[in-house]
């Protein structure tokens, strides 16, 4: 056994030079020479502000902004230090209050609208980061937006198409939209 | 399930089956005892590493001196990672200034990378410095998939040689593992991932200022301990940051499954779109399908390895699409509510709590399939939130014995005990000496079978009594009620499998539960371990029986039936009566 030692250790070191620091610097050099925007986070930046990332999510619960997914994380929603889904089992009791102060904040924000809510709308991501909704929880949202900024329903039903992305190669994934570059639009287009 | 469902699940077969071919024919002429065009075109930086490490790679190692070199290696790497863990707070690559782990954490994360489970008690983007991510845990998710792979080479020639004394050279395979199978891959699969939005950098976390002001309710205590709400106002959210890509592509090759970030491979910045999750979710299989191939080549019957794939495929789709079609289904929770879960051109539908939305349900339901046979363990949605018969899939799985794909190396050895048994059982039926692949199965054989068989049975069995029995392990229990007990058992079952995923609700970073499934997870390993290198010394050293009258043809329909039989009766056996008191009485209370 003893003899077995010093191989053991120095495979060790080989091997950790080898996979756990050649490895990752030259994925870190390839990755920042061929995709340097998404290496670094995928960043929104405006006025030399960094105001977000393009995939992670931003709390949303002003009617004029389309609202995201619910978020588990703690101690504040779509906090990014710290991803979390909620882990609540499906016959779990707190799960049903949850949906439902979910769906009356939905509609309270918007009395007339009486459409059952999209599922994705009311149940916590699997991240709490989850930064898009299905077209349809998008759909859900539409005219309560367009009348919160006095905008044409049109307008916006433009603007949440152009912020729809389809299954990739029609195959794979979901269609969704990104809710914060369609807020962001949003934003623009009021001014 | 829609057509889309249907689409999605025929077309993820049908590429890995397409990707596998190649590189199973790629991986056994890496381990050929012959030279040839691979091996020489490494064989340079091969040589270089054996010369500084003082190993003369033409030894033949005897299966005892090939187990301790495992062994040894193993500890090494296992006591590494601890220290790095319990010094991390002084080491460099640590921007975020996170403190010294705990002695039971680091305990439990040691054993647990060591062991490829890559259970986590743990948060990553909280708890551990860049340095112990990079030095600790990325290496080990190369090298112990890369002792997996060795110590499968080194039973399949077992079968192979006939009246020989060795079963190879551990450092030879532990490193042709590495250099010529996980890194080229790892590398290919880690650009990939960075092209679509995987970090990669060393840039400390970045604040970012949020566009609505979030208002929270937080509660602070005064001096005279009064509960005082008021309202918060925040304005930035941090981004998490890090070389991520590099570490989450072997830990989906390498059936690893230990996340950078605490949510693993549900993060947008871990698996930001359909395509990385194509990637990531056909990695978690590869490597274990291909095994199979390569196991053909190496016995000279291609026919062999097709036949134990067609094994883990016949086990693997019936439970692929009942895990899809429960969660399609949604929750009754919900359809009370007034919730819309059917699925439409607009929404993916069903059960959405715990899961991402580009991933919707089909994709949610590969992953968590995959993920639990091949003892991968990362997740791309929260399986405590899964329907109950959906949850049941990827916890059955597991408790199957990881032999369905299996980890990488682990996996496939795992199916060979149980095929060894199978030999045995249609044995005993004709009332002669079984054989396998030309080598008399005996009691000695048999005995190693059973304990490789019986090892992960027993801890999960008497691992939940233990927990369940105790307070401090009911005390981690999120969930009331039936839902509370299969957290339980499927914590216990996922360590003592090394697969490493979890009903995470389960608060499982206390002393209690680290010890128990740190115990768990080591025993699931070494010992399975030495009881498959035992047989394939004894292996070795028989004659080669040519194939007469008698001989069950294990290349056959028939036995790919046999086989799946006693995989799925030894299961079944075991858990059925845990199974009924978690998950079935759920689903049945829950309609």
């Amino acid at each position: 056994m003893f003899k077995l030692l010093r191989p053991s250790l120095l495979m060790l070191l080989v091997m950790t030079v080898i996979t756990g620091v050649l490895y990752p610097l030259a994925v870190t050099g390839l990755a920042q020479a061929m995709f340097p925007r998404q290496a670094d986070g995928s960043l929104i930046v405006r006025d030399g502000h960094v105001i977000g990332s393009r995939l992670i999510g931003q709390p949303f619960d002003d009617p004029r902004y389309f609202w995201g997914r619910p978020s588990a994380t703690s101690p504040q929603p779509y906090n990014g230090a710290s991803s979390s889904g909620s882990n609540l089992g499906p016959t779990n009791p707190a799960l049903a209050d949850a949906v439902r102060q979910r769906i009356a904040a939905l509609r309270a924000a918007d009395p007339g609208d009486t459409q059952p809510v999209p599922v994705d709308l009311v149940t916590a991501s699997a991240s709490g980061l989850d930064p898009e909704i299905s077209p349809a929880a998008a759909q859900y949202q539409l005219a309560r937006v367009a009348r919160a900024r006095h905008l044409d329903a049109e307008q916006v039903r433009r603007l949440v198409a152009a912020h729809t992305q389809g299954r990739w190669l029609g195959l794979f994934g979901e269609p969704r939209v990104n809710v914060l570059a369609l807020n962001l639009a949003l934003d623009a287009a009021s001014h | 399930m829609n057509a889309n469902d249907w689409l999605q699940m025929g077309l993820f077969l049908g590429l890995l089956l397409l990707l596998a071919i190649p590189l199973g024919s790629y991986m056994a002429r890496v381990f050929a005892d012959t030279p040839n065009r691979v091996t020489r075109l490494g064989g340079r930086v091969e040589r270089a590493i054996y010369r500084l490490c003082g190993i003369h790679p033409d030894e033949d190692m005897g299966w005892k001196r090939y187990t301790l070199a495992m062994l040894a290696f193993n500890l090494a790497g296992l006591l590494a990672v601890y220290a790095l863990q319990r010094c991390q707070a002084w080491l460099p690559l640590n921007p975020a200034h996170l403190p010294a782990v705990s002695a039971d954490s680091s305990m439990n994360t040691a054993i647990s990378f060591a062991s490829n489970t890559n259970w986590q008690g743990y948060g990553g983007e909280s708890t551990m410095s860049y340095l112990t991510q990079m030095l600790g845990l990325a290496v080990q998710n190369f090298l112990s998939a890369a002792t997996g792979i060795a110590v499968l080479v080194a039973v399949v020639r077992g079968f192979v040689r006939r009246s020989a004394q060795g079963i190879g050279n551990f450092w030879v395979d532990l490193t042709r593992s590495t250099l010529y199978v996980l890194l080229p891959l790892s590398l290919l699969l880690a650009l990939a991932l960075v092209s679509q939005g995987v970090v990669q950098n060393f840039h400390p976390y970045t604040e970012a200022t949020l566009v609505q002001p979030a208002h929270v309710a937080e509660t602070v205590k005064d001096a005279a301990g009064v509960a005082h709400t008021h309202d918060v106002t925040i304005t930035t959210q941090t981004l998490p940051m890090g070389p991520a890509a590099s570490q989450i592509a072997i830990k989906q090759l390498g059936t690893n499954g230990g996340g950078f970030f605490n949510v693993n491979s549900a993060h947008p910045f871990e698996n930001p779109t359909p395509l990385s999750d194509l990637l990531e979710v056909l990695s978690i299989l590869l490597i274990p399908a291909a095994l199979c191939l390569t196991f053909g080549r190496m016995v000279g019957d291609r026919r062999q390895g097709w036949a134990l794939l067609a094994t883990m495929l016949a086990i693997f789709v019936p439970l692929l699409l009942a895990c899809t079609a429960a969660e399609q289904a949604g929750t009754p929770l919900l359809a009370h509510l007034g919730v819309d879960q059917h699925a439409s051109a607009l929404q993916a539908g069903g059960n959405m709590e715990g899961k991402e939305t580009r991933f919707g349900i089909v994709g949610s339901t590969i992953w968590a399939t995959a993920t639990a046979a091949a003892s991968n363990g990362s997740v791309n949605a929260m399986h405590d939130s899964f329907t109950p018969l959906g949850g049941l899939v990827p916890m059955w799985l597991i408790q199957l014995g990881e032999v369905i794909f299996g980890g990488v190396g682990s996996g496939l050895y795992g199916l060979l005990a149980f095929a060894v048994v199978a030999v045995f059982i249609a044995g005993l039926m004709v009332g002669r000496t079984p054989e396998y692949l030309g080598k008399k199965i005996e009691a000695h054989e048999m005995k190693m079978a059973s304990i490789a068989v019986l090892i992960p049975c027993a801890l999960v069995v008497i691992g939940t009594a233990i927990a369940v029995m105790a307070p401090a392990g009911v005390a981690g229990v999120a969930n009331p009620g039936a839902h509370g007990f299969s957290e339980i058992l499927y914590a216990l079952s996922s360590a003592s499998n090394n697969n490493g995923s979890a009903f995470a609700g389960l608060s499982a970073d206390t002393p209690f539960w680290n010890v128990l499934l740190g115990i768990c997870m080591f025993l699931a390993r070494y010992p399975l371990i030495v009881a498959m290198l035992a047989m394939a010394g004894s292996l070795a050293a028989k004659r080669h029986v040519p194939p007469s009258a008698g001989t069950l043809p294990t290349h056959t329909p028939l036995f790919v039936v046999l086989l799946a039989c006693v995989v799925i009766v030894v299961g079944a056996l075991t858990f059925l009566p845990a199974l009924a008191l978690g998950p079935i009485v759920e689903s049945l209370s829950g309609h």
